[in-house]
């Protein structure tokens, strides 16, 4: 063990940070540190400045056009764009489907989608999700039924995040009602252009729709566009969810909300002092810090086993459970800066071309919206329920 | 010491929730209908003297029906009203102002909102700059009042300004009766997080004469705080009403929903987690009712402990119910569609309402 960070971890630090704030557009980095709402076009437009200098896709090989980087340069590269101002890099072509394409993709299917990929010239979009199969993703009811060389699909997903913007979504569909359930899915992409998906926007707490409903009614799809063999899409799915398990962390987001709380807790005032300099919300703060440090450390354990090409299991479990409490814990916190300008609240104002003024005309408004969203962290991409039971097992069997 | 209801408070809920069944939609912003209403049921009289018109109950009433307000997510200017205003009037209110604007307040024609925090201010009563200063027959305010709640909806504002001292002590606070459309007052109105409305409020150069001032020159503070402190009391029943509705919504999700072939609510995890809730909701009970219950202690001191004590521990209760509401619905539960995202809401508007867990356990702590 040498617990020394390599002096290249420090010149790669620069490098990012200095790329970023020369290269970040200042309206998008308003829009992000404001918590305004992010546009198609802006996550487009950071992509393709960071796919410009070669860092358009962190996770990928090389030869992919990725940057070869290992996993503690990936964590670092989030760090360092999100604390910037960066908006995320979409995770569902780069992090999701790119990678299946590469692992069990025909060499057609990789040719065809990863450069656009990289370019966002296609937005992706992840069709797990139904009505009812959540938690219980398995018990998936979209059927794709052969006909002649075409899958006709029909059914429902749910909670499809940014399908409004997308032009593809990947589907886990049943194509055999027979046997175990987990033997009858297969992996599907679908153009959203093609007859017979109808998108529906689903309003969120937060006044937001990033989320949708996806209706897929007699669309037919090539059979070109299956992934990998037919019934064998959960092990496709297993594989997304297993690749790049360190990135469900959000060690960026950590970061950037604890980096806006102190600035925050500095400038709002509280008996004409600073906040943070109250001793009770500075040992909030303080306690909190203490938690991001903890998980930061716990994704460095995490990344390096990853890099000596060990697997990690329940350690990917706890860095999903930990990086979502606390975004949660500092979105709250951010919330009470505000004190009573949590309370009034403007949706429009959400939206940067706003042009009135919100009740506190600072910046306030956009907090409470964030704490309540920011409950959908511990929800998605594997409820934290189901994480304590794959921790549950790990330590227990299957069978204790 | 009895805390069942008797046959009148069990009829006052009754007629409360009946009346609230009835309402379908969550009202956005004020509603004169229901205003009308409120008036009709001799509500809106519940604290005012029988003298003016009104019902003189017990804090007890008040309590029944801000629980039923709480499951229901009523959300029109009561507290500012029927709560906050009618007891400050009838508590410091001269024979002349409490004659003229009591009955006004039962029969609903008048609408007052408490307009004392100031921008930077957070929770700090005493922390106001906003001025008085006396010329000739009358006052002269000037300031800016922050998150003034149903400001928009009020005819008369009880305005918190400083007629003398420095700018954070509690002596030299005068209160004020101000109308709401007289020179010089801007009320700008917004709408808030749980549906409701809220206003900033400037005051430039507002002029208005002696006899609007409320309560004696400059001693408004130890009135002030006792009013917010029934405000404080009726949220904290509003709250655990609330909290109530998501435990019924959440238990009902967990029978129902299926995953795994069985209803989530087989799943012990969640079991336990319902049952921390429950837990949490019973603190906050009890809490409410000794906040109702010692509201109208003589000493200061215990009356305040009481109600800190009660809207700290209904701030923290009031977080984990709603947000393990959220969590135990799954992606239901972040939609704007089902109801257990605008219990959270209003919650979380309740913490942040005259002071949030931190602020009460501070107030708390000066007083240990
Ligand atoms: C904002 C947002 C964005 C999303 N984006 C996408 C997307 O792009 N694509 C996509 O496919 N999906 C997406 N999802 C869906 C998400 O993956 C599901 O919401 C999640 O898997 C939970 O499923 P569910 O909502 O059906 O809840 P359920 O599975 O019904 O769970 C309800 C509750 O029961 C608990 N529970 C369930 N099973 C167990 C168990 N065995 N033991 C203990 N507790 C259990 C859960 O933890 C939860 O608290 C998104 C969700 C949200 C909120």
């Amino acid at each position: 063990m040498d617990l020394r960070e390599s002096p290249e971890t420090q010149t790669f630090r620069a490098e990012v940070a200095g790329f970023v704030a020369a290269r970040l557009p200042p309206d998008i980095r308003a829009k992000v540190l404001g918590f305004l709402r992010i546009e198609r076009q802006d996550y487009v437009r950071w992509q393709r400045i960071l796919n410009e200098r070669g860092w358009g896709a962190p996770s990928w090989p090389r030869e992919q056009g990725g940057t070869g980087w290992n996993a503690r340069q990936r964590s670092l590269f989030e760090e360092e764009c999100f604390v910037a101002g960066a908006p995320r890099q979409m995770p569902f072509g780069l992090s999701m489907v790119g990678p299946v394409l590469q692992a069990f993709g025909s060499e057609h299917q990789q040719k065809r989608f990863l450069p656009r990929i990289l370019t966002m010239e296609d937005w992706w979009c992840q069709g797990y999700s139904e009505p009812g199969a959540g938690s219980d993703l398995a018990s998936l009811t979209t059927r794709a039924e052969r006909q002649d060389d075409v899958y006709i699909v029909n059914g429902q997903k749910t909670w499809t995040s940014f399908a409004h913007w997308a032009n593809w979504i990947f589907c886990l569909v049943r194509t055999r009602a027979s046997g175990k359930p987990q033997e009858g899915i297969s992996f599907l992409l679908i153009d959203m252009t093609s007859p017979g998906v109808r998108v529906k926007p689903i309003r969120t707490l937060d006044e937001g729709a990033d989320v949708n409903e996806v209706f897929l009614d007699d669309v037919a799809v090539p059979m070109a566009n299956l992934v990998g063999e037919e019934n064998r899409g959960w092990t496709i799915a297993k594989f997304l969810l297993g690749h790049e398990r360190t990135t469900i962390a959000g060690i960026g987001t950590c970061k950037r909300l604890l980096v806006r709380l102190k600035e925050l807790a500095r400038s709002e005032p509280k008996r004409g002092r600073p906040l943070i300099e109250d001793p009770r919300f500075r040992d909030r703060i303080v306690k909190v810090e203490i938690d991001v440090r903890a998980h930061e450390w716990s994704l460095m354990r995490a990344s390096s086993l990853e890099q000596a090409g060990k697997s990690i299991g329940a350690e990917a479990s706890i860095l999903k459970i930990r990086g979502s409490e606390i975004q949660q814990e500092l979105s709250q916190l951010l919330m009470e800066c505000a004190g009573p300008y949590a309370i009034p609240h403007l949706p429009e104002a959400l939206n940067a071309e706003f042009a009135g003024e919100t009740a506190d005309g600072h910046g306030l408004n956009a907090l409470a919206a964030q704490y309540l969203d920011l409950r959908k962290v511990s929800i998605y991409g594997g409820t934290n329920e189901v994480q304590k039971n794959l921790i549950a097992r790990a330590l227990l069997g299957s069978q204790p | 010491m009895n805390f069942s209801y008797s046959e009148e408070q069990q009829m006052l809920a009754e007629t409360v929730m009946r009346w609230l069944a009835a309402e379908t939609v969550v009202q956005r912003g004020f509603s004169p209908e229901r205003w009308g209403e409120l008036a009709e049921l001799g509500l809106l009289g519940l604290n005012v003297d029988e003298d003016h018109g009104g019902l003189g109950a017990t804090p007890v009433e008040t309590l029944i029906v801000m629980q039923e307000f709480g499951r229901a997510l009523f959300g029109q200017p009561f507290v500012s009203t029927a709560v906050v205003g009618a007891a400050l009037l009838g508590n410091i209110g001269s024979a002349a102002q409490r004659d003229d604007m009591l009955p006004r307040i039962v029969n609903g024609s008048l609408r007052v909102a408490l307009a004392t925090l100031e921008p930077g201010a957070r929770f700090d009563l005493a922390d106001i700059s906003t001025t008085a200063v006396r010329q000739g027959q009358s006052y002269v305010l000037n300031g800016r009042k922050a998150v003034v709640l149903h400001g928009d909806s009020a005819h008369v504002l009880i305005v918190c300004a400083r007629t003398s001292g420095g700018q954070r002590d509690q002596d030299g606070l005068t209160l004020f009766l101000v109308d709401a459309t007289a020179a010089g007052v801007t009320v700008r109105g917004s709408p808030t997080l749980d549906g409701q409305r809220a206003a900033e409020i400037s005051l430039a150069d507002v002029q208005v004469p002696l006899d609007s001032v409320l309560g004696e020159i400059g001693s408004g503070y130890v009135p002030l705080e006792w009013a917010v402190d029934r405000g404080i009391a009726a949220l904290c029943a509003e709250a655990v009403g609330a909290m109530e509705k998501l435990m019924e919504l959440t238990a009902e999700h967990l029978r129902t929903r299926k995953q795994f072939g069985q209803p989530i609510g087989r799943f012990q995890a969640l079991q336990h987690r319902l049952a921390d809730m429950q837990i949490a909701v019973e603190q906050a009970r009890s809490m409410a009712l000794q906040a109702a219950a010692l509201i109208e202690h003589p000493q200061r001191n215990e009356r305040r402990k009481a109600l800190s004590a009660a809207k700290a521990m209904i701030g923290r209760s009031g977080h984990f119910v709603g947000q393990q509401a959220v969590q135990l619905h799954g992606g239901m539960g972040m939609t704007a569609e089902l109801a257990v995202g605008n219990y959270f809401k209003r919650l979380t508007c309740i913490d942040m309402t005259w002071g949030n867990t931190d602020h009460h356990v501070e107030l708390y702590g000066d007083l240990l």
